[in-house]
C-alpha cells in the first residue's frame, strides 16, 4: 500500500511546498519556545558562549601578539664585522652590497674612528686606547632586515658571511626564536582548547537535547503512531541544536567583544610605547561570522548526536495488555 | 475463497513470541474485507493489542505473515513503515493526544506529517471535528475537554487523513455506558462509508448489541473464527 494517503497531496511541487512550510514552521516555534523560556535557555547559551569564547579569546591575543611582534620597534639588527684592513673603498664596496639587498631595511656604517671615540667615551679606557698605536676596532656595519623571521634571518646572515671582507655576523636571535616559538605553542593550546571545549559545547547541547527528547515522550510516540518519518520526528530537535549552537556563537562573541574593550585601554598603552598607533585588533566581521557557522554546525551535531542515541529507543505503547 | 483485492488485512498463520518465552499470540490466521466492521474481544492479556501492534507494525511476527492490501509487512523496510501508518487511524484508550496543543493541531497532526497544504488542512481538520461533534472545541487545549469529549478527539484525528482502515484499541475503556454507545455509533458511521473498522473492546455487551463479526482471542488462540 503505497501512500495511498498522501496522493491527495497533489505533486512533488507541493509536497516540496509543504516541506519548506515545515522547515519554517519549526524552525520559528522552536526558536519561540526557546525564547519563551528565556532564563533556562540564557543559562545554555552562557555555558556555550563561555566554552566557544575561551579559544576565540586566546586566538585574539595570539593575532594580537603577531601583529605587534611583525613589526617591533626593537627589530633584530644584525650586526656585521668587517676584517681589521679593509680600506674605506673596500668598507663602501661591503656597503653597496648589503644596501642593494631587497631585505635590507636600513643600514648603518660604524667607521672604525666612530666606534673607536664611542668606546672611549663610555669606557673610561681613554687614557689605555690613546697608548695603543693603531685602532684595534673594525668597520661594523649594522643592519637592519626586512624579514624577521628566524629562519630568513638565518639565511640573510649566511648570505652575508659569504660577502668579501666581512671577519664576524653577531645576532641576537634567541629572544625572537623565543617568542615564535611562544606563538607556535599558543596557537597549538588555542586548537587543543578549541576541540576540547567542541567537545564540552556538543555534549551540553547532547544533553539539554536528551532532556527535551524527554520531555516531549508523548509527541514523538504520537508522531511515530501517525505515520511521521524518523526526519519529520528528528526536525524539532536539530532546529533546538541550531539555535542553541548559534545562539552560543553570539554569546561568545559579545563576551570576547567586550572583553575586549575592557582591556583596551591598558593594551594600547603598553603597545604604544613599543609603536606609535596600535589598536588592539578584534573578530572581524568575517570571523565573527564564522564563529556562528562553527557554533550552529556544533549544536547540529550534538543534537543529531543526542537524537539518534535516544530516539530508536522509543516505540509507541498501546495499553500494556498484550 | 475471497476476491485477494478486497482483503484488507490478512493474518496467515501468525505467531508473536516475546523475549523471556511468552507466546502473545499463537497460530492465528483470518482475514477481513474490505468494509468490514470487525470486534476483536477476550480477557486481559489475551493478545488483542499484540495482534494490533502487528497490523501498525509496531511489532513483527515471529512466525507466519501479515499483509495488509496484499502487502507483506513483516518484510517491509523500516523506512516504509511510515507511509504504511498514513493509510491507518488509529484510537487509543488513553486517547494519546498532545495536552500542550489545541485540539485543532491535534487533529491535524497527520495532515501536516503527510505534507498537506495549510488551507487544506484547515478544511480537513474541521469537516472531521463537524463529524465527532466537536467544531466548537477546536481552539480550546483537550485538557478542558471530558473524557468522552477527548476520546472524539482522538477519533477525529484518525479519521482525518480518511484512512481506508480505522483501528480502536479499548476505545470506551474509560467510558460510562452511555458515552461508550455514542462513540461505538462514531465508529458505526465510518463503517457505513466504507471505512474498514476494527475494535478491540471487553464491553461484549456492546459487541452483542451490534451485531457485527467477532473475532474472540483466548491466550493468544484465535476460538471462534466466524
Amino acid at each position: 500500500m503505497n501512500s495511498g494517503a498522501t496522493a491527495a497531496v497533489s505533486g512533488r511541487r507541493d509536497r516540496m511546498l509543504a516541506w519548506l512550510a515545515n522547515h519554517r514552521q519549526v524552525s520559528s516555534e522552536t526558536l519561540v519556545t526557546l525564547l519563551v523560556n528565556w532564563v533556562t535557555s540564557a543559562m545554555t547559551w552562557l555555558v556555550l558562549g563561555i566554552a566557544l569564547a575561551l579559544p576565540v579569546f586566546l586566538y585574539i591575543v595570539l593575532i594580537n601578539i603577531v601583529a605587534l611582534s611583525g613589526d617591533f620597534d626593537g627589530n633584530p639588527r644584525i650586526s656585521i664585522y668587517l676584517q681589521q684592513d679593509v680600506t674605506a673603498s673596500e668598507t663602501e664596496q661591503v656597503l653597496g652590497l648589503i644596501n642593494d639587498h631587497p631585505d635590507t631595511h636600513e643600514v648603518k656604517l660604524i667607521t672604525p674612528g666612530e666606534a673607536l671615540a664611542d668606546f672611549q667615551a663610555r669606557s673610561g679606557f681613554g687614557d689605555v686606547l690613546n697608548s695603543l698605536e693603531r685602532n684595534p676596532l673594525p668597520a661594523v656595519i649594522e643592519l637592519e632586515p626586512r624579514n624577521t623571521e628566524p629562519y630568513a634571518l638565518r639565511q640573510r646572515i649566511v648570505e652575508i658571511e659569504a660577502l668579501p671582507f666581512v671577519d664576524l655576523v653577531v645576532i641576537d636571535l634567541a629572544w625572537i626564536e623565543r617568542l615564535f616559538a611562544f606563538i607556535a605553542f599558543g596557537e597549538r593550546v588555542a586548537w587543543a582548547l578549541s576541540l576540547i571545549l567542541s567537545l564540552g559545547v556538543l555534549l551540553v547541547v547532547g544533553n539539554t537535547i536528551r532532556l527535551a527528547i524527554e520531555n516531549r515522550r508523548t509527541e514523538i510516540e504520537v508522531v511515530k503512531l501517525v505515520g511521521g518519518t524518523d526526519n519529520f520526528v528528528r526536525r524539532p530537535f536539530l532546529y533546538l541544536g541550531f539555535w542553541y549552537g548559534l545562539g552560543g556563537a553570539i554569546t561568545a562573541w559579545v563576551l570576547v567583544q567586550t572583553c575586549l574593550i575592557f582591556l583596551a585601554g591598558p593594551v594600547e598603552l603598553i603597545a604604544q610605547s613599543y609603536q606609535d598607533d596600535y589598536s588592539l585588533q578584534g573578530l572581524s566581521a568575517m570571523e565573527g561570522v564564522a564563529l556562528c557557522l562553527a557554533g550552529s554546525t556544533l549544536g547540529m551535531l550534538g543534537a543529531a548526536f543526542a537524537v539518534s542515541k535516544h530516539l530508536h529507543t522509543f516505540s509507541a505503547t498501546m495499553e500494556a495488555e498484550g | 475463497m475471497r476476491c485477494l483485492a478486497t482483503v484488507v488485512i490478512r493474518f496467515d498463520n501468525v505467531s508473536k513470541r516475546y523475549p523471556g518465552g511468552k507466546e502473545a499470540l499463537s497460530r492465528v490466521s483470518f482475514e477481513i474485507d474490505s468494509g468490514e466492521m470487525v470486534f476483536l474481544t477476550g480477557h486481559s492479556g489475551a493478545g488483542k493489542s499484540t495482534l494490533m501492534k502487528l497490523i501498525i507494525v509496531m511489532e513483527r511476527a515471529s512466525q507466519g505473515q501479515v499483509f495488509l492490501q496484499g502487502v507483506n509487512v513483516n518484510r517491509i523496510a523500516e523506512k516504509q513503515i511510515p507511509a504504511i501508518r498514513r493509510n491507518i487511524g488509529v484510537v487509543f484508550q488513553n486517547h494519546q493526544l498532545l495536552f500542550d496543543r489545541t485540539v485543532f493541531d491535534n487533529v491535524a497532526l497527520p495532515l501536516i506529517i503527510a505534507g498537506f497544504q495549510h488551507r487544506e488542512i484547515g478544511r480537513r481538520v474541521r469537516a472531521a471535528l463537524s463529524k465527532v461533534g466537536l467544531t466548537d472545541k477546536e481552539r480550546v487545549l483537550p485538557i478542558a475537554l471530558s473524557g468522552g469529549e477527548q476520546q472524539r478527539v482522538g477519533i477525529a484525528r484518525a479519521v482525518v487523513n480518511r484512512p481506508q482502515l480505522l483501528l480502536a484499541d479499548e476505545p470506551t475503556g474509560n467510558l460510562d455506558p452511555g458515552l461508550s454507545a455514542e462513540i461505538m455509533k462514531l465508529f458505526h458511521q465510518f463503517n457505513q462509508v466504507g471505512v474498514t473498522v476494527m475494535i478491540a473492546t471487553h464491553d461484549l455487551e456492546l459487541v452483542s448489541r451490534l451485531k457485527k463479526r467477532e473475532l474472540q482471542l483466548h491466550e493468544g488462540r484465535l476460538v471462534n473464527h466466524e
